[in-house]
């Protein structure tokens, strides 16, 4: 029964791993390759270290399986919110079929301002921006 | 049942290296390769478990936490090198 959970988690994480690599190298942006890459990545180790815990049965052993899955759970976002920040704000080329880009009107990559598109509209509560100052140029 | 298991897990996780490393060297931008980079490592990790099942080693659990440390640290650093003005087009 445990030889068969084992397997099991492991075919699983090594599929999510490996659907994680496919989807890196096919997809065609900076975005898109993220978000097949981080999250399948990190399920996939998460299933590998469950397979471990299973396999050892063992307090000490299933204590770090769960360190790593908390610190994977912990890490994975962190590095990808960093990585794709960095890449927006480099100018990284979006796919040509890109449909939506919201950042791009309505954010300042020369102070990193960032407008809610509704300044100036009778539901906000802050005052529409002021464009004549010479500081703001 | 295991090892056959085992055997698979470890062809599919190299096939997964392969594609990764085949998008860290072609990857247009240097915000692609950082992503492959980290994919690498994540990919170690697994194999760093599949490993430690495969010989018995419980200790080698220890190496998947400092591989999963130095990969999000290595991330934290490449990102604020991109930020702070690297090489733009590499």
């Amino acid at each position: 029964m445990i030889e068969i959970i084992v397997s099991l988690f492991l075919l699983v994480g090594a599929s999510f791993m490996m659907l994680a690599a496919i989807g890196i190298l096919r997809l065609p942006d900076l975005p898109t390759r993220m978000h097949a890459s981080t999250k399948a990545a990190a399920m996939g180790a998460m299933f590998i270290m469950g397979a471990v815990a299973f396999y050892f049965a063992d307090s000490v052993v299933f204590a770090r399986a769960f360190a790593i899955v908390v610190f994977i759970l912990i890490t994975s976002p962190i590095a990808a919110h960093v990585i794709g920040r960095a890449g927006y704000f480099t100018g990284t080329p979006l796919w040509e079929g890109t449909v939506k880009d919201e950042l791009r009107e309505n954010y300042d990559p020369e102070t990193h301002t960032l407008l809610s598109g509704y300044e100036g509209s009778p539901e906000s509560v802050t005052p529409p921006p002021v464009t004549d100052e010479p500081e703001q140029r | 049942m295991i090892p056959y298991a085992i055997n698979i897990v470890y062809f599919m996780l190299s096939i997964a290296l392969l594609f990764a490393f085949i998008r860290l060297t072609r990857g247009p931008s240097l915000p692609d390769r950082v992503v492959a980079l980290e994919l690498i490592a994540s990919i170690v990790v697994g194999y760093v478990g599949v490993h430690a099942i495969d010989t018995g080693v419980s200790s080698l659990l220890d190496v998947a936490i400092v591989i999963a440390l130095t990969a999000f640290l290595a991330a934290i650093g490449f990102a604020r090198f991109l930020e702070r003005g690297g090489r733009k087009n590499d």
